[in-house]
């Protein structure tokens, strides 16, 4: 367990509408450096909505995003991916027509340093920083298993490898923070044990912070250092694993009990 | 035999001018969804640049001397379609980000105006040629296979192999570089691309450069062929059946389908014109793109676009 580190992201009283709907409500927790905290909660209790805030695909109406000290009122996702943030996406939003290569080696894109002039007339100063993003990219496909489909279109893999990559795109970005959007849904047990083990070991082997979001709260618990419970864009518990599960409200909003 | 393989290559050489211009068409809808309705004003504006300043610049600087004439005006012509790219995206791409796709077109309609018009007010309005020392003069090839030979104009042989050219490096530079494969992942999805940090805005300008440089292309190409006039805006038009054809999204589509429809207006000219009356070429392309509306509305190699209910 990891949970003694600093704070490394504060979300203060968040709170996201569309329209009239209110996604989050004066949302608040942190997570610290080097920890797995987990987002959970039923279908529709604002998990999703919670990681776009937090990568700046939304921007909230109210409440703050401070990362590493910094305070961000419009957070974008290209100022996200500069502060060290990457995100996997819970449809899967790969780019379909590229390679598995590619796309694990888009995700270096912010730590090219060449630039248009010497790409596009292949000078050796853009052509040796290729070759060397190039192993750090294969680093990582063996790092998750998949160097049999290394020059394979993405859009040709089973769901899982799909899932894979996804990953690998988000680790290439060497992120001190990487945001996991239902990592394991629609996953059979010996992929979601996989999974398990990737999330683990990049934990533990890079140092990465790491925010998931789950839907299934069996596998969560047994990850995940802390945990955030949502219902209704509300937060309705936070701690460690044990003192969630035993949240009377956190077992309501589970199993439907009367409210 | 050989008049039909005359025609046929005719054609081919039309269809690669076409070619070049759905080739920035695509470019600029694949990355960034729009429609750039302004893709004709640019190869006017680039072709008025380019015949101008290969005027302009020898006399400015008192170069004698058509190579290197030349060579200075395509840098600086290039250079005002990388400003011309710029500018685009600060003034208009970055105010319109996710609206409509009607609310973008008429947006790059505006566009067109402005280019046509700064184009002409600042380079004049006369016809003007661009002599870049094209070979003007005919060849018969295949005498030993056809009676007769075949005929044909150097010019459009040394113009197809600088467009293969083009279309290749660019494949190169799509493929082999950082920058080309962020520009293939802004065309597959805005919202992983830019979750990985690549700045749209950068990628626009660049894309808009690169149709800008395709622009100037074909404008050399037909401006040394046929002289640079107004009426070189409306090949915008005619490169619009092609897209249809070809696929809006797809590279070797905007290639084929303009080949197709190059072709297919010269022989239908020659040999169904007789039969209904001439001008054929001149509606058999948007004839085709009619049919393609009906039966394949995604063309022949574009996404064909599912919509989960």
């Amino acid at each position: 367990m990891n949970a003694g580190g600093e704070v490394v992201l504060d979300l203060q009283k968040v709170s996201l509408s569309f329209g009239g709907v209110k996604a989050l409500t004066e949302i608040s927790f942190d997570v610290r450096e080097r920890e797995i905290r987990a987002i959970i909660g039923p279908n529709g209790a604002g998990k999703s909505s919670m990681l776009n805030v937090i990568n700046g695909v939304y921007r909230p109406q109210q409440g703050e995003i401070v990362l590493r000290g910094q305070r961000f009122t419009r957070m974008t996702p290209y100022k996200a991916a500069r502060a060290g943030m990457s995100r996997t996406f819970q449809n899967i939003a790969l780019f379909r027509g590229m390679s598995v290569l590619d796309n694990i080696m888009a995700g270096r894109n912010l730590r090219i340093a060449s630039n248009l002039f010497q790409q596009a007339i292949w000078w050796g100063p853009a052509r040796r920083e290729e070759l060397a993003h190039r192993e750090r990219v294969e680093q990582i496909i063996d790092f998750l298993e998949i160097q049999h489909v290394r020059k394979t279109p993405v859009g040709r893999l089973p769901y899982g490898l799909q899932k894979r990559v996804d990953l690998g795109r988000a680790l290439a970005m060497e992120p001190s923070i990487l945001l996991l959007d239902e990592p394991m849904a629609g996953m059979n047990v010996e992929e979601k044990q996989d999974m398990c083990r990737f999330i683990l070991d990049v934990n533990d082997q890079l140092g990465t912070t790491i925010v998931l979001i789950e839907h299934d709260m069996g596998v969560v618990m047994d990850i995940s250092d802390r945990v955030v419970v949502l219902d209704y864009g509300r937060k309705i518990g936070d701690g460690i694993p044990d003192d969630v599960r035993a949240n009377p409200e956190v077992i309501s909003a589970y199993l439907g009990a009367t409210h | 035999m050989g008049f039909f393989f005359e025609t046929l290559i005719g054609g081919l050489m039309a269809g690669m001018l076409y070619s070049l211009v759905a080739l920035g068409f695509v470019l600029i809808f694949k990355a960034s969804g729009v429609f750039n309705f302004a893709q004709g004003a640019m190869v006017l504006f680039a072709a008025l640049a380019m015949a101008r300043l290969s005027v302009w610049i020898p006399e400015c600087l008192g170069i004698d001397g058509r190579v290197l004439g030349n060579t200075l005006a395509f840098v600086v012509a290039g250079a005002l379609m990388f400003v011309v790219a710029w500018l685009v995206e600060r003034f208009v791409l970055r105010h319109l980000v996710n609206q409509e796709g009607a609310t973008l077109l008429m947006a790059t309609l505006g566009v067109a105006y402005v280019l046509e018009g700064v184009g002409t007010s600042v380079f004049g309005t006369e016809v003007y040629k661009i002599d870049v020392g094209m070979p003007k003069d005919p060849v018969l090839i295949l005498e030993g296979s056809f009676e007769g030979g075949l005929l044909i104009n150097k010019e459009d042989f040394v113009a197809a192999l600088v467009a293969a050219l083009l279309v290749a490096l660019l494949a190169l530079f799509f493929q082999k570089t950082s920058t080309g494969r962020a520009l293939r992942a802004v065309a597959d999805d805005h919202q992983a691309a830019q979750s990985i940090g690549i700045p749209l805005g950068r990628i626009w300008v660049i894309v808009w450069f690169v149709a800008g440089l395709v622009a100037l292309v074909a404008g050399i190409i037909w401006g040394s062929k046929l002289g640079v006039q107004f009426s070189l805006a409306t090949v915008a038009l005619r490169a619009l059946p092609v897209v249809i054809l070809g696929g809006l999204t797809s590279v070797p589509g905007a290639i084929i389908g303009g080949l197709i429809i190059g072709v297919g207006e010269k022989l239908s000219e020659v040999y169904l014109g007789p039969y209904i009356g001439g001008g054929i070429e001149i509606w058999f392309s948007y004839q085709l793109a009619l049919v393609f509306l009906l039966f394949r509305p995604q063309g022949l190699f574009g996404e064909k676009i599912i919509d989960r209910v």
